[in-house]
């Protein structure tokens, strides 16, 4: 089922098309990657699903149902460009925030004391956040995007500004909520988040979507029949249909010719050598960008 | 609704629990009771006098100027000018010289001063008027009056004044303490809607460069934000009249305890003690309560309009120094009107203070000005019934800058790009 449906999306600014009849789909309790390039429509688009900016045209479905405005109590937006009010206390700031996203004020508290437990945050509830470092300010960001429980939470770049060690525990807080059947749009230009967290990606170019599909299909539809070889042993006679792109003692790569011969590879190289590993290099999904922008 | 309370709520909150909001919340008063009373008291301190060395020349011993509360003259027996000016003007601020004359009429346009800085056009004045009072003394003994009969014979009339209302009752007016509260209340309007608009403009930034602005329009929408930051200022500014109104009723009431016992030894003459307690009473006698209401109908109004400019500024400006260039515009009708409230108050029923009064970006402060001179109901409704369009209108217009502008980062803006956000659809 999708969570949400952009149909024919088309959005204006001063005559240049930030958003060219965008067409997606994101499905429900999965991590969605949103790419593309600098410019490429994805504020805009994100702006859109939260209700900030509205269509010139095009209709959105949210749960299978037309988007109003009751919807976004069920979204949760962590904004690229993002922070806090300065003198205000950490815990009344996200009750606040909670409030606006409809919570009473009881539900509200129990949950602060849940997540800020859970991420061993408690002693800084009574704190200004002018007091917080910035990575504890952008904890503070991410707790009070997921306090309401939001169905779609879309985080864009949310691992700005965290070190290794709360990146990490962003992440798996991350892959928690879509496991509490939450479904979570991430934006992000680092794509090895993309390759770990993502089960499915659109690729964003010039306010329309130029790719859609779960992270594997894609690398396989882009995925050029290169593999992978570890050997004991000397391989000297050529490889019928293959192309040998490395060769070294024990190690080698190589490229069919056409996709029908590749399972002759293996055939022809153990008749020559003892196999010790062997696997099909996949394209990484920071290759599928750069190949799909460039072939714009 | 409730988001709308919930902004409402938290910005009013966060502004009074400041300890700035206390600390200006009672110091205000003291700031306007010093900008009213201080000049007074400058103006009439006898510290500065003003000394005048005179080297006397004419051999008509009648004229003698006599030094006064501010002019201290001292006579010099040395009789040469140029031997002695230079001197005499450091130890003296002036140096008048009357030369040999052989008339005494002569003495009208004969007289110098000498001094290193220009003389100020209050103290020539001042001399001039003692010259000039002297000098008709003496022409009216030379023809024979006596001037103490033309003293008596002056006259000084006062009018008193009465208003009076439809049903034919009259009340007693005053025109010096309408005066003083058209002046007073006209000025209280214009440093109100600077002083408030100014911190809704400066929180709107806070909130732009703190970048939560599109955190909390992911859950409200902007004009929700926007009108809730205008009206917790709005609260804000109501909660400091009151205190300032329940801190002047003590003040009022502490100082009463000891001008009733200190009043008698005060010394006025007759002509000043009746002139202060008819103020006095038609200071009691003016409709206070609903002078106090009509003003905060016109400080509400006249804020909501530029308040929401004010904001529509702020989300145009990254940072406060961005605003100059947009604040300019907004606070010229606001000087104009403060300017013009002289003239007003001079001539408070002519076309220029009903035109002014009627505009809503000048009649709060004009009709404040207006308002104890009387105006009558059917002008006073169409005046606020033009200000509430007017808010209506400039809150519609600031939303439509608002919701686009605080999205916008580190673009210089130009009148031509509020245009352009005015156009664009939601």
């Amino acid at each position: 089922m999708n969570i949400l449906e952009i149909k024919h999306v088309i959005k204006e600014y001063e005559n240049k098309k930030a958003l060219d009849s965008i067409s997606l789909n994101v499905n429900e309790g999965r991590i969605f990657g949103l790419l593309g390039p600098n410019g490429a429509g994805k504020t805009t688009l994100i702006r859109i699903i939260n209700q900030i900016t509205a269509p010139d045209k095009g209709e959105i479905l949210f749960s299978g149902e037309r988007f109003k405005r009751g919807h976004i109590q069920n979204i949760g937006y962590l904004p690229e460009e993002r922070g806090l009010y300065k003198s205000m206390k950490v815990g009344e700031q996200c009750l606040y925030l909670a409030q606006l996203k409809g919570l009473s004020k009881n539900e509200a508290k129990q949950k602060i004391h849940h997540w800020f437990k859970k991420l061993d945050m408690l002693d800084w509830l009574n704190k200004k956040v002018e007091e917080l470092s910035k990575g504890m300010a952008q904890k503070v960001q991410f707790v009070s995007t997921v306090l309401h429980q939001p169905k779609l939470i879309i985080l864009d770049e949310p691992f700005t500004g965290f070190d290794p060690i709360n990146s990490e525990i962003i992440k798996n807080e991350i892959i928690a909520l879509k496991e509490s059947g939450s479904t979570i749009i991430l934006s992000t230009h680092r794509m090895e988040s993309v390759e770990e967290l993502c089960d499915d990606i659109a690729l964003i170019n010039s306010g329309q979507c130029i790719l859609e599909g779960s992270v594997n299909e894609i690398k396989n539809n882009f995925k050029e029949h290169i593999f992978e070889l570890r050997f004991e042993g000397t391989i000297q006679n050529e490889i019928q249909h293959f192309e040998t792109l490395v060769i070294e003692s024990g190690y080698g790569i190589f490229k069919a010719k056409n996709k029908e011969n590749t399972h002759t590879l293996i055939k022809q190289v153990v008749e020559q050598v003892n196999v010790t590993s062997f696997n099909e290099k996949l394209p990484t999904i920071n290759d599928v960008f750069i190949q799909s922008v460039n072939n714009e | 609704m409730n988001k709308l309370f919930l902004i409402i709520k938290r910005e009013y909150l966060s502004r009074v629990r400041k300890k700035s909001f206390i600390i200006m919340t009672l110091l205000t008063p003291l700031f306007m009771i010093g900008v009213f009373v201080v000049p007074i008291l400058l103006a009439s301190s006898s510290e500065d006098k003003t000394t005048i060395a005179i080297i006397d020349n004419n051999k008509f011993n009648e004229f003698r100027l006599t030094s006064s509360h501010n002019l201290e003259y001292t006579y010099i027996n040395e009789l040469s000018l140029e031997q002695h000016k230079t001197t005499l003007i450091e130890t003296y601020d002036f140096l008048l010289h009357i030369p040999e004359i052989d008339s005494i009429q002569q003495i009208e346009s004969s007289i110098e001063v000498y001094s290193t800085n220009q003389m100020s056009l209050s103290i020539k004045q001042n001399v001039e008027n003692q010259i000039d009072k002297k000098l008709t003394n003496i022409y009216l003994l030379q023809s024979g009056i006596n001037p103490d009969q033309i003293k008596k014979s002056q006259s000084k009339s006062r009018i008193k004044t009465y208003v009076v209302d439809e049903q034919g009752e009259n009340t007693k007016g005053n025109s010096e303490a309408s005066f003083g509260i058209g002046l007073v209340g006209g000025f209280l309007i214009y440093i109100f809607i600077f002083m408030y608009g100014t911190m809704v403009m400066r929180s709107v930034i806070e909130e732009k460069t703190n970048r939560i602005v599109e955190i909390i329009i992911s859950s409200v929408k902007p004009f929700e934000l926007m009108l809730g930051k205008i009206i917790s200022v709005a609260l804000v500014g109501l909660s400091q009249f009151a205190m300032w109104i329940i801190l002047g009723f003590v003040f009022l009431f502490i100082a009463n305890g000891f001008i009733s016992t200190d009043i008698d030894v005060m010394n006025l003459n007759a002509n000043e003690a009746v002139l202060s307690s008819e103020i006095g009473s038609s200071l009691m006698a003016l409709p206070i309560k609903s002078l106090i209401f009509v003003f905060l109908i016109y400080f509400l109004g006249g804020y909501l309009l530029y308040g929401s400019l004010f904001a529509a500024i702020g989300s145009a400006s990254d940072q406060e120094t961005d605003s100059q260039q947009f604040i300019v515009p907004i606070t010229i009708p606001l000087i104009v009107s403060f300017v013009l409230v002289q003239v007003v108050i001079d001539n408070p029923h002519g076309s220029l203070a009903y035109w002014l009064s009627m505009i809503p970006f000048t009649s709060p402060i004009i009709m404040i000005a207006r308002i104890p001179f009387g105006v009558a109901l059917h002008e006073l409704l169409l005046s606020i019934s033009l200000l509430i369009g007017g808010f209506l209108l400039t809150t519609w217009l600031a939303a439509k800058i608002y919701r686009v502008g605080i999205l916008m980062y580190g673009k210089k803006i130009s009148y031509k790009e509020l245009w352009k956000w005015l156009k664009y659809k939601d």
